[in-house]
């Protein structure tokens, strides 16, 4: 599964990123984001970086059994420092359709387009 | 056809590529006219990137299943050998580590279980964890979770699920040897500890299945299977842990690369020379992965019997084979006659040994290993047998299953899950699952045709067809 998601500026890219693997699982709007967790990563290599912020996702997802509906990102320095927004998966309102087991390398790109916005891609393995 | 590469075809259910470019050896695909008509180029851009790695021996194989993946195409077969600089690859054995089938006689006719199906299905669905979010009731601490990594099966067995009987008819008795739970992370152990015996969601499940039709009476009477016999399959792997050191292997692999001088074409190619700290490392905690996926399927096994001594008391489940399909495993195969210690990755690739193969269960040695190949939950699964042809074609390989025709985007547009459900139950096969949206994503029109898969794996000689099976309960993910 291919996840892309645009921005004004990177951050804003990662930001959507994130809300497209929510969306892989389930509905983004039937989850609330009651509960915010911290994520950090760090790198030089801002793709690299890209599946980092997927993968540290991908495991509170599944260490909290949580699903996530806001995000907000911000880079300081080599630093990637992630706030994540969400809930207990709920599986009578949330039926979730897949588990996510990691983000890859593959078709791997966070750039910045000719019109000035950031595209930011990837694909997960469900 | 593919336009871009020049495929040679070499016999009805054989296509080569000759090596160009960075490629040290040939690509090599078994499938038939159809069946290479509808892969996309990009099985063939990753056989050939597959064929540039160090130290690969023969050819780089795809089996007729074959769809482009992280790296390295699913449905791939790749063998390296240690001494020539061969390497290791998180990719080319998957997130899912040792994902694979197991098959259950369970000594009873369709006739039996008709009258309790429903009741069947319900208390499987109920029994046996399955789903985004679903948690096992067995809780692991550090130590229980290293008995595991190392044990395996034989763990679970031990710890009393299942009977010591079972070992021998799972790959590696149960246990694979060179496991090294120190290698496995703080992180992978925590997103295990509560999904010991979890089916999992995506293309996983249980299915209660019948025998539909015997293509081979004399294999299936040594595999035990008679037509309308009740079987039962399970299809799930090595769960949070398994991808957990699939997702930090792979970038460990990426930012050695260089060190190692491997240039590679494909970030998801990274691999690790099999002779370094790396490639070991990865063995060991892959190793300790196989025997999560292998002690999984075991407590699984142990929840169905539970479920069917509590429906149907006559049942007597007995283990016809337990395959692997994501794994890189050390094997002894004969390359231009002189027999070689080869590191053979099979990525969405079943092995699929041989009569005569000294790794066989006295019971199967004769007859070759029985292959478990899955399909989609409203068509048919196979059985096939390891042919005496098969070490010279691929490493002893065969195809996994029958692959996706379309995305899960694209599947959720064209069916509703509840419409499935219904369309499934008129043919009388009752589906179980958490999700709908996932009954839709897996809906059996999203799936290539399993039966052409099957008969091309045959006719190229990879495996021999046994046996047919329908499904008639599906517990998914």
């Amino acid at each position: 599964m291919g996840l892309r998601g645009y921005g004004a500026t990177q951050a804003q890219a990662f930001e959507q990123v994130a809300l497209a693997l929510t969306a892989t699982v389930t509905d983004l709007h039937r989850v609330r984001s009651s509960q915010c967790v911290t994520i950090e990563c760090e790198g030089e290599d801002r793709e690299l970086l890209l599946v980092d912020w997927l993968n540290a996702l991908v495991f509170e997802m599944a260490t909290r059994r949580m699903l996530f509906s806001r995000f907000e990102v911000r880079f300081v320095d080599r630093r990637l420092l992630g706030k994540a927004w969400g809930e207990a998966i709920n599986r009578e309102r949330h039926s979730p359709a897949v588990e996510v087991k990691g983000a890859t390398y593959t078709a791997l790109k966070v750039a910045q387009l000719a019109n000035g916005e950031w595209l930011a891609q990837c694909v997960i393995d469900v | 056809m593919s336009e871009t590469y020049p495929l040679q075809r070499e016999s009805e259910f054989s296509w080569r590529i000759e090596p160009t470019g960075k490629m040290r050896v040939p690509g090599i695909i078994y499938a038939d006219e159809e069946l290479i008509r509808a892969m996309d180029d990009k099985v063939f851009e990753q056989l050939c990137n597959v064929a540039g790695l160090p130290g690969i021996v023969q050819a780089a194989y795809a089996m007729p299943d074959a769809h482009w993946g992280y790296g390295f195409p699913i449905g791939g077969v790749a063998a390296f050998d240690a001494d020539q600089g061969g390497v290791v690859s998180a990719g080319g054995v998957g997130f899912d580590i040792s994902c694979g089938v197991r098959a259950l006689r369970t000594g009873l006719t369709i006739d039996e279980i008709e009258p309790v199906k429903k009741q069947l299905a319900d208390a499987l669905f109920r029994q046996i964890p399955v789903g985004v979010g679903s948690t096992g009731r067995i809780h692991l601490n550090d130590k229980g979770m290293t008995a595991m990594l190392r044990g395996g099966a034989r763990w679970a067995v031990e710890q009393g699920f299942g009977e010591m009987e079972d070992l021998q008819h799972i790959e590696e008795k149960g246990c694979m040897a060179g496991a090294v739970p120190d290698e496995v992370s703080a992180r992978a152990r925590k997103r295990q500890q509560d999904e010991m015996g979890t089916l999992g969601s995506g293309n996983h499940y249980l299915e209660v299945q019948r025998v539909a039709q015997i293509y081979d009476q004399r294999i299936a009477t040594a595999f035990g299977l008679r037509e309308n016999d009740v079987i039962v399959f399970i299809h799930c792997g090595s769960r949070g842990l398994g991808h957990q050191i699939g997702t930090e292997f792979l970038k460990y692999m990426v930012l050695a690369a260089s060190q190692h001088g491997i240039e590679l074409p494909d970030r998801e190619l990274a691999c690790a020379p099999i002779n370094s700290e790396l490639g070991q490392a990865y063995l060991g905690a892959m190793r300790a992965g196989i025997n999560c996926a292998l002690a999984n399927r075991q407590i699984i096994t142990h929840l169905t019997r539970q479920v069917f001594a509590d429906v149907l008391p006559k049942a007597d489940l007995t283990l016809l084979f337990d395959v692997s399909h994501n794994t890189c495993k050390v094997e002894t195969h004969l390359v231009d006659g002189r027999k070689r210690k080869l590191y053979v990755h099979r990525k969405g690739a079943t092995r699929a040994f041989g009569p005569g193969n000294p790794d066989l269960p006295e019971t199967l040695r004769a007859i070759g290993q029985p292959v478990l190949i899955g399909g989609s939950m409203g068509t048919e699964s196979h059985i096939l047998a390891g042919s005496e042809k098969g070490t010279e074609l691929s490493f002893n390989s065969a195809c996994h299953g029958a692959g996706r025709a379309m995305s899960r985007h694209q599947a959720t547009k064209l069916w509703k899950g509840r419409s499935v459900v219904d369309e499934l139950a008129d043919r009388g096969i009752i589906i179980r699952s958490p999700s709908m949206r996932g009954v839709a994503e897996e809906a059996p029109g999203a799936y290539k045709d399993v039966r052409a898969v099957v008969d091309a794996a045959e006719k190229a000689g990879l495996a021999h067809k046994v046996a047919r099976v329908e499904p008639h309960v599906c517990i998914k993910g």
